[in-house]
């Protein structure tokens, strides 16, 4: 009987090796792709295993972490004014992963990232706990709480630069959210995600960085800066030799103002402070087409920014005649984020140069070093000095004499630009109130600011640029005038 | 004692009991299942288990206990055997001790706490297992009971199906008040008894008088009698106690015999071929068998995770695994949830231990194995050769089956790991079965009697002048 008995013990040799065989498979080969799983809660088990690092302004930080009651995560991520910070830190939630910074650096704030490997290797040594690091950001918590105040109960957004160096100083968006309602795992947690997403004002749009407006008349700066720099005009007190009105190309409708303004052959600096349609119109249809797009693109548009969070690409879009003199007045397709006019009114104010936004400083390990820094880069150059300094020229007469006085601080010099957008059919919804705007001082411009409005007031002839979103630029610059 | 006294040229050797060395095994066996057990606590609640001192003392006392009986019953026994079952034991309560901790397991409804239930369920093992080598002093004592081994195992494998269903398989007797019983476990080793006995008998006639169909010896009608029972018992076992494992081991074991005992590989074939159109036939009706089959097949599937996330669970917890593991106590096998301490505790075997961990388990129980076919090789009778073969080939058909549908080699039965999972009735049985495998190897390896002195030798022997 031996010789089925050693065939026997083969063939349970061949069992065991099948199982050896299958577990290297399943432990080795297929282990990074098990882990990859959606339905695999290892990943956000760990993300809230040890004590989440923080995300910081102006040395304090808007986050914190606190032991949670669920078996699966011990920890919950926490703010601090959370509806006020959302637009800038995203929100971590133990069963709806997480966004924006919270999820970009979430290996540096889990303390997983590959640059802490040394700071873990060492605590495993010291017996330390393991703790996440630190993201620091760019953001001026005074400009950030009056940008957010300012917009209160209406709907709208802002978005702060420092020009000289892109540091994005506010990011506020209304109607926000708290994340710390939803950022646990209970029954209640998932109510208040659902009420949220099912909200229709959006309360989780981030409407500084994600909502793209048509940019009305701010966006004359642009045109302007593109005549500038296309050399229509030698100067910005010549007369532009516009009619008013100017009729569309190709179509019998006429382009009019707002009103009965001096816009027939105004200069460039009159026809900003007026806010002339005809002017720009006209402008938009001298340059055509790709020569504005140039210049647009040139201010940002037409590409998705990374702040590192992504700010939807604003649209200078590919047209026809009528349509690109009606997008040069920021109208027909024209659209951008707050975060686009905002680095438009930098540019200007920085002297030509747009620097890249961004919104973290430095990343710190545990212990506080510095993992990495971002260092100011430049983007692009859409207008020489000279040209960005006559249209400093332009704005700031439209903050003295013009249609944004509201924006004044006194002792400082502001220079700004109103809009308000039509939309809908036949304009038929109430216009986005726009403006942007920045503030100098002898040692260059510390902020540039933007800010919109959606349909704030009943009355649609109060909507304004000037009226209704000129008070929170002030307000916002105010804040990082005071706070240097 | 004896020495060995021959007039051939071979001279007087003291036969090795190997005794010293299973003590020596038996130490380090409980030192790495104690140690196991503090790493579990140090990791969970940072400090030593309050319950190490009586886990400790517990796992050396019935290791000590089965030594000593050893020693005294089985002196010439494998020495392997026992510190295998008892590291694997030990390992076991350590995990399920783990698992017992795990807050998330404990939020479930049904929870209970059963290490200390299964500590005492493997002291009745032990004690079942110095039972039988001190009662059984020979194991051909167990060829007498043949026929009533197959009364006995038919009995068992047929009671379950008139209790109820215990989460979609009827493998449980439940009594209320009193407990529950899984006598598929017991079965099989009574099956292997019946088998053994049988086919010694048999074992001519089923492998001489056959016709010759094709290259292949067909049995004849009556002698196929039997193995058509079987066969139609498996396939019932399938059908009535949705019990894919239970039938698979049984037919399994079946053509392992069949074939040691009559030498013949058209018994290979013939039984292959009988399991296929069985399993596909009651496949093709069955859809408790349908789901497991769909679940293996895709465990991330849509359909698959609407019905159960287990095996999917399964897979996600070896792969956290990866080759050195968690940890003890650091893994997070308990997302299996239902089930997790044990159909599925080679996952947190994998999760934790990693896939060194995972490789030393199943090398251990291919070490048992191993030492069992051994065991059948060395020992002198048919029975006994029988005997052991089908208990470790039993043995390891189990590992294969349970191991293999927990990493999704195969499709997920629902049978226990032997001595690691939770489960009475599991670890009470394999002790007896690694009672049985000492006994045969305690025969097997015992030196033979010496040869009555001939008085003849002495004169015949040439004289040189």
């Amino acid at each position: 009987m031996n010789k089925p008995l050693r065939r026997i013990a083969l063939f349970c040799g061949f069992l065991v090796l099948a199982l050896l065989l299958r577990d290297n498979w399943i432990q080795y080969v297929k282990a990074d792709d098990l882990n990859g799983k959606s339905l695999n809660l290892r990943t956000r088990i760990e993300r809230y295993a040890h004590e989440r690092g923080n995300i910081i302004v102006d040395g304090n930080p808007v986050t914190g972490s606190a032991v949670s009651d669920s078996t699966y995560f011990k920890y919950k991520r926490t703010w601090k004014d959370g509806a006020m910070w959302a637009p800038v830190t995203g929100y971590a939630s133990q069963n709806y992963d997480a966004n924006q910074l919270e999820k970009i650096n979430d290996d540096i704030l889990t303390g997983n990232s590959d640059s802490l490997f040394f700071d873990r290797t060492l605590s495993m040594f010291t017996g330390e706990k393991k703790k996440g690091g630190n993201v620091v950001t760019t953001l001026n918590a005074d400009a950030q709480k009056a940008a957010f105040d300012g917009l209160k109960d209406k709907k709208g957004a802002v978005a702060a630069l420092d020009p000289k160096t892109g540091k994005i100083l506010a990011l506020a968006s209304s109607p926000s959210y708290d994340p710390s309602s939803f950022a646990g795992n209970t029954k209640t947690d998932e109510k208040n995600y659902q009420v949220l997403l099912k909200d229709k004002d959006k309360p989780m749009l981030n409407r500084a960085l994600r909502e793209t407006y048509p940019p009305g008349s701010t966006f004359k700066v642009v045109t302007a800066a593109a005549a500038l720099e296309n050399g229509l005009y030698n100067s910005i007190d010549e007369p532009t030799r516009s009619p008013n009105p100017f009729k569309l190309p190709q179509s019998s409708k006429p382009l009019e103002n707002e009103g009965t303004i001096p816009c027939t052959n105004a200069t460039l600096k009159v026809a900003l402070q007026w806010s002339c349609n005809t002017v720009f119109g006209k402008i938009s249809d001298d340059l055509g087409n790709a020569k504005m797009i140039e210049e647009a693109d040139k201010f940002g548009f037409n590409k998705e920014i990374f702040t590192p969070v992504r700010a939807d690409a604003s649209v200078y879009p590919k047209d026809i005649p009528p349509q690109n003199a009606m997008a040069g007045i920021g109208q027909a397709s024209n659209r951008a984020t707050p975060l686009q006019m905002a680095m438009v009114a930098s540019a200007v104010a920085n002297d030509g140069k747009l620097m890249k936004p961004y919104m973290v400083d430095q990343l710190q390990a545990p212990n506080l070093d510095s993992i990495s820094k971002t260092e100011p880069k430049e983007l692009s150059r859409p207008l020489s000095a000279a040209n960005a300094q006559n249209l400093q020229k332009m704005m700031e007469n439209v903050v003295a004499v013009g249609t944004g006085t509201k924006a004044q601080i006194p002792g400082v010099t502001v220079g700004g630009k109103t809009g308000t957008a039509q939309h809908g059919l036949n304009n038929s919804e109430k216009p986005y109130a726009w403006f942007i705007s920045y503030a100098k001082t002898d040692s260059g411009s510390p902020v540039a600011v933007a800010v919109v409005v959606e349909d704030g007031s009943a009355n649609r002839d109060d909507i304004s640029g000037g009226g209704l979103a000129a008070p929170i630029a002030k307000a916002v610059m105010q804040a990082v005038l005071n706070s240097k | 004692m004896s020495v060995v006294t021959n007039t051939t040229t071979i001279g007087a050797i003291e036969a090795p009991s190997r005794r010293n060395t299973e003590l020596m095994l038996l130490v380090f066996a409980v030192a790495i299942a104690v140690f196991a057990y503090a790493n579990v606590g140090l990791a969970i609640n940072g400090t030593l288990p309050a319950g190490m001192l009586g886990y400790g003392v517990g796992l050396t006392l019935l290791a000590g206990v089965g030594h000593l009986v050893v020693r005294k019953f089985a002196p010439y026994a494998d020495p392997l055997l026992l510190p295998l079952a008892t590291l694997l034991n030990g390992i076991g309560l350590a995990l399920i001790w783990r698992l017992d901790q795990s807050p998330r397991l404990k939020e479930r409804d049904n929870f209970a706490a059963v290490a200390s239930k299964q500590l005492m369920w493997t002291a009745v093992g032990v004690a079942l297992f110095v039972a039988v080598l001190m009662l059984l002093k020979d194991h051909r004592i167990l060829q007498r009971y043949t026929y009533i081994s197959m009364v006995v195992s038919l009995v068992l494998l047929i009671l379950p199906v008139f209790f109820p269903p215990v989460y979609g398989a009827r493998i449980w007797v439940t009594i209320p008040g009193v407990g529950s019983l899984q006598p598929g476990e017991f079965a099989k080793i009574i099956i292997a008894i019946f088998f053994s006995g049988y086919l010694m008998v048999k074992r001519d006639a089923l492998a001489l008088a056959s016709r010759r169909v094709m290259g292949l010896y067909l049995p004849r009608g009556r002698d196929l009698g039997p193995i058509l029972v079987i066969w139609a018992l498996s396939i019932l076992i399938l059908v009535f106690e949705t019990d894919l494992g239970t039938s698979l081991l049984f037919f399994g074991l079946f053509v392992v015999m069949l074939y040691v005992a009559t030498e013949r590989t058209s018994w290979i074939v013939f039984g292959l071929l009988m399991s296929a159109v069985g399993a596909v036939s009651v496949a093709s009706f069955e859809p408790h068998v349908q789901q497991r089959v769909q679940a293996w097949l895709d465990p991330f599937s849509k359909t698959t995770l609407a019905q159960t996330e287990q095996i999917a669970q399964s897979l996600m917890a070896f792969g956290s695994g990866g080759t050195l593991g968690t940890g003890l106590g650091q893994g997070n096998s308990d997302l299996i949830g239902f089930a997790a301490n044990s159909d599925f505790i080679l996952a947190t075997v994998g999760e934790e231990l990693g896939l060194a961990g995972m490789m030393a388990i199943l090398l251990m129980y291919g070490l048992i194995v191993e030492r069992g076919v051994r065991t059948a090789l060395a020992a002198r009778d048919p029975f006994g050769k029988l005997l052991a073969i089908g208990l470790s080939s039993a043995l390891a058909i189990q590992v294969f089956v349970v191991a293999g549908g927990v990493m999704g080699l195969i499709p997920l039965t629902g049978m226990t790991m032997p001595f690691i999972a939770q489960g009475g009735s599991s670890v009470v049985a394999n002790w007896a079965l690694i009672a049985i495998l000492i006994r045969i190897s305690d025969t097997a390896r015992r030196p033979a009697p010496a040869p009555a002195p001939s008085p003849d030798a002495e004169m015949t022997q040439v004289v040189r002048p």
